[in-house]
């Protein structure tokens, strides 16, 4: 099978599942705000924390369609430039996480031994770690910054990846091709980069996928109990939780926040979902 | 089985001092200065030393984590920075209430997703099977936060048939202390208006918690369900006239309960550390309230302690898990 027929086979699955569409649909569009989420904003000066007294707590109108928060700023606006910090930091937790987490895994699985067990022994430890506790310790002794909080969410993501390496290397390195290579006078890295790597990376992808949309409900998370991003950057975490206390009354200004987080986490997790049944099939169900 | 048992046993001793050993080294190369925090911004230099040695912080790291583990073994889990009070005594205090949510969740998830799943895979390809698949994922989708968020503004705020945040009312006596847990104790003593009041405050942080599990273990019911039936001796039982309820409950149910109950375990560990953002949002006292404030005073033996209370419990209860499945499943009797 060829390059075009394999890309022809895989659309072709997943325009099957219509659910997966729909969340390939909403990825693409989320990417979209993400990028240029200022430019479709209707009140930009609010992104970057312009307030206007005057305009606090409008209910939706045609003016502000999700309403109006305490600094009068557009909820609408606030929510489309939310999306740059909420994509981009679950995106970067998960490449982060995935090229450690492989890094660990291949060197284990392809040595095996000792540095198997220590390595694979840490990677266990590490998931018996309450990872949101862990990054929120982590995030709060960094200090505020998107990249500090990517960082201490990546510290408890990578030890999933190196499982999946783990065992995906070890199937793969007792295959001929290796032994050819070896036989040829390939070295440890040569094989792993262009022998066994190539081999595995479906399931690598496959795994990323599904793990973005969680990645961004950690991010969220984070933003919720005040640690990572802070004021006047907007995000949909830290809006949600600001909002609290204007509940009952002003309730838009918490709807839509939270609404945002769970479109989003729904979308990657729909097109992980079909991406599995497409790249991987033998899990199909 | 009781060699079996007792090795797991024997086996979980080097996990938990890995454990240990990594909670400890995580709450040492955190960045920033417990001392000069805890101190405060006027403090002299003299007085940073003397609260460096009085917390030990002054000796070779090997010295501290040996410290720290023979502390730990004598019930001396150190003490917070902040309000000087042993940290043991706090997690006390506090882990009853979120071992209480996150049973209560679990029980939720547990009995709703065995039907709902065993549903979906006997009308398997109908619309309830699509709707199942549809609302599981999103389900899991859901951030915790938001759902309690609604949940409160709903139920709480607008019907006014629970309670906005908390664990019981202050002006009313809680039941004689056993478990910790309210419910459980006011069952224990017969006191049935005090069970129904702290069902009141447990009912939503419960359902906000529950919803994720419920929908991965439907998933997984599903899933193995569809397994189990398409087996061979799934046709022999149905060819020799095995009624359906009792095929579904002696036969789908047990074979399909293994690989569930894999996830009931892993999901467990993820519970406990994932109370962090229910506690919040409904100031539900527990261990997770407990860290949220020690994360922000940056107070390391209170997060500590909660981190490996919730790694050991995590541990010992996947070795329950592992336990049950011989009971479930005699094919996989253990020796």
């Amino acid at each position: 099978m060829n390059e075009s027929q394999a890309w022809a086979r895989a659309y072709y699955r997943l325009r099957q599942n219509w659910l997966s569409l729909v969340g390939l649909v909403l990825v693409v569009f989320l990417l979209v705000v993400a990028l240029a989420g200022n430019q479709l904003a209707p009140y930009p000066e609010h992104i970057s924390g312009s307030v206007d007294t005057a305009m606090r707590f409008q209910a939706p109108s045609s003016a502000h369609w999700m309403g109006t928060n305490e600094m009068g700023q557009d909820v609408l606006s606030l929510v489309l430039g939310g999306a740059r910090i909420s994509l981009f930091g679950g995106l970067a937790v998960v490449v982060l996480a995935a090229v450690v987490g492989t890094m660990v895994g291949a060197v284990a699985g392809y040595f095996g031994g000792w540095t198997d067990e220590v390595l694979m022994r840490l990677a266990d430890l590490k998931l018996t770690l309450p990872g949101l506790i862990l990054a929120m310790a982590v995030a709060a002794a960094l200090g505020a910054g998107t990249m500090n909080m990517v960082l201490a969410i990546s510290l408890s993501w990578w030890p999933g990846f190196a499982r999946l390496v783990r065992g995906e290397v070890i199937s793969k390195r007792e295959e001929v091709y290796v032994l050819a290579a070896r036989a040829l006078g390939a070295g440890s890295v040569r094989i792993m980069w262009r022998h066994i790597l190539p081999n595995i990376l479906s399931p690598i992808i496959v795994k990323m996928s599904l793990d973005v949309g969680f990645a961004v409900l950690t991010v969220a998370s984070l933003g919720f109990v005040g640690i990572g991003v802070k004021p006047p950057t907007p995000e949909w975490g830290l809006m949600l939780s600001t909002a609290r206390g204007f509940l009952p009354d002003y309730w838009w200004t918490a709807i839509f926040p939270g609404l945002a987080i769970f479109l989003t986490v729904l979308s990657f997790n729909l097109l992980g979902d079909g991406l599995r049944d497409v790249l991987d099939p033998r899990s199909r169900r | 089985m009781l060699h079996y048992i007792v090795r797991r046993i024997l086996l979980l001793l080097p996990v938990l001092l890995g454990l240990s050993m990594m909670v400890f080294a995580i709450g040492r190369l955190l960045p920033g200065d417990p001392v000069l925090l805890a101190a405060g911004p006027n403090a002299t230099k003299e007085e940073v030393a003397a609260l460096a040695v009085e917390f030990g912080l002054d000796k070779p790291v090997a010295v501290q984590y040996w410290n720290y583990l023979t502390g730990l073994l004598h019930g001396d889990w150190g003490r917070s920075l902040q309000s000087r009070g042993p940290v043991l005594e706090d997690l006390k205090v506090f882990l009853p209430a979120t071992l209480e949510l996150v049973l209560a969740a679990m029980l939720i998830a547990v009995v709703f997703g065995i039907l709902l799943g065993l549903l979906a895979a006997v009308k398997r390809n109908g619309w309830i099977d699509y709707s199942v698949r549809l609302v599981s994922l999103a389900s899991i989708s859901m951030p915790r936060f938001f759902l309690g968020l609604l949940l409160q503004l709903v139920f709480a705020m607008w019907l006014g048939w629970a309670s906005l945040g908390g664990r019981f009312p202050l002006i009313a006596s809680p039941p004689p202390l056993v478990t910790g847990m309210l419910t459980i104790d006011s069952l224990l003593a017969g006191d049935l208006p005090s069970f129904l009041l702290a069902l009141q405050y447990l009912a939503l942080p419960a359902m906000a918690m529950s919803l994720s599990p419920l929908a991965t273990i439907t998933r997984m019911m599903r899933a193995s369900t569809m397994e189990v039936l398409q087996q061979d001796y799934m046709l022999t039982a149905r060819a020799l006239g095995i009624p359906p309820g009792k095929l579904l409950r002696k036969y789908v149910l047990r074979n399909a309960l293994t690989s569930t109950l894999t996830v009931i375990g892993l999901y467990f560990g993820w519970l406990l550390g994932g109370t962090v953002l229910v506690e919040s949002v409904f100031d539900w006292p527990g261990i997770g309230l407990y860290a949220t404030k020690a994360i922000m005073m940056q107070d390391f033996m209170p997060i500590m302690g909660v981190v490996l209370t919730i790694g050991t419990l995590f541990v010992t209860f996947n070795l329950l898990i592992d336990l049950l499945y011989g009971v479930i499943n005699p094919k996989v009797r253990l020796g």
